[in-house]
């Protein structure tokens, strides 16, 4: 019985090309691998959004209007209703002038109770250094 | 003897990481190891039959079949990806797997190492 951490490190743009998406739906996926493994064994993503791949976390975006897809703000808020942790590095978020109330923070609107949390990037490190696997999107 | 499990996402023609993952791999097996290859986003055409080999673009398959063949390589395909891209079961290399992308978390429940090499 063991539980693999696996650190998914989002650093792309959304929509520009499809790597924080497939980043998202991979750390997803964890709610279904038991399938695949014995029993009590299980993984557990942790997703960091740092550099560009801060902007994935941005609040109302339109996707589906201009693109017709669903927005990575709604695959953020299915990390937090299946209480992924999700993490946003501070500086970024600092340096690109946002605010934490233009951000997704939480699902509270979908059911969720996990809040995705702004942290200093050397929290970000210490979570990338507990991850048995990195995983840079 | 090591398991290493490679994802990559990147484009068969217009990107050499595919590339780059199957040197990887080829040089994984040739060292005794056994090698898990997830194909995701554009990185599921590589897993698709019919390639037609030109010098131009990055040409694989045959390496690829020749690495499935010596039981050392697991290539498995992302099922929507490929389903997204009109690329269907019955289009998919003899010896190719496609699974959803649970697959490919515990493939790296099982792995020595993890590289994941983001796509395009």
């Amino acid at each position: 019985m063991a539980t693999k951490k696996l650190g998914f490190v989002v650093r792309t743009l959304p929509y520009k090309i499809e790597g924080s998406r497939l980043a998202m739906t991979h750390a997803i996926s964890s709610q279904t691998v038991e399938i695949y493994l014995e029993d009590g064994d299980n993984v557990e993503p942790v997703v960091c959004f740092i550099g560009d791949g801060v902007l994935n976390c941005l609040k109302n975006q339109q996707a589906m209007k201009h693109y017709g897809l669903t927005s990575l703000e709604q695959h953020v808020k299915n990390s937090l209703l299946l209480d992924l942790n999700v993490l946003i590095c501070k500086e970024d978020v600092d340096r690109l002038g946002l605010k934490e109330d233009a951000l997704i923070m939480d699902a509270e609107d979908i059911g969720g109770e996990t809040k995705a949390r702004i942290v200093p990037y050397s929290e970000i490190q210490k979570a990338m250094e507990s991850v048995d696997h990195l995983l840079f999107c | 003897m090591g398991k290493l499990t490679i994802g990559t996402f990147s484009s068969l023609v217009g990107s050499v990481s595919l590339d780059f993952s199957i040197k990887l791999s080829e040089a994984a097996i040739q060292k005794g190891h056994k090698v898990d290859l997830w194909v995701s986003g554009n990185g599921t055409m590589l897993s698709k039959k019919g390639q037609k080999a030109f010098k131009d673009y990055s040409a694989l398959a045959k390496k690829v079949q020749e690495l499935i063949a010596t039981g050392n390589l697991q290539v498995t395909a992302c099922e929507a990806c490929a389903e997204a891209r009109g690329y269907h079961k019955e289009d998919t290399m003899e010896g190719v797997k496609r699974f959803s992308m649970d697959w490919y978390l515990a493939s790296t429940f099982t792995a020595d190492r993890v590289l994941h090499i983001g796509g395009d």
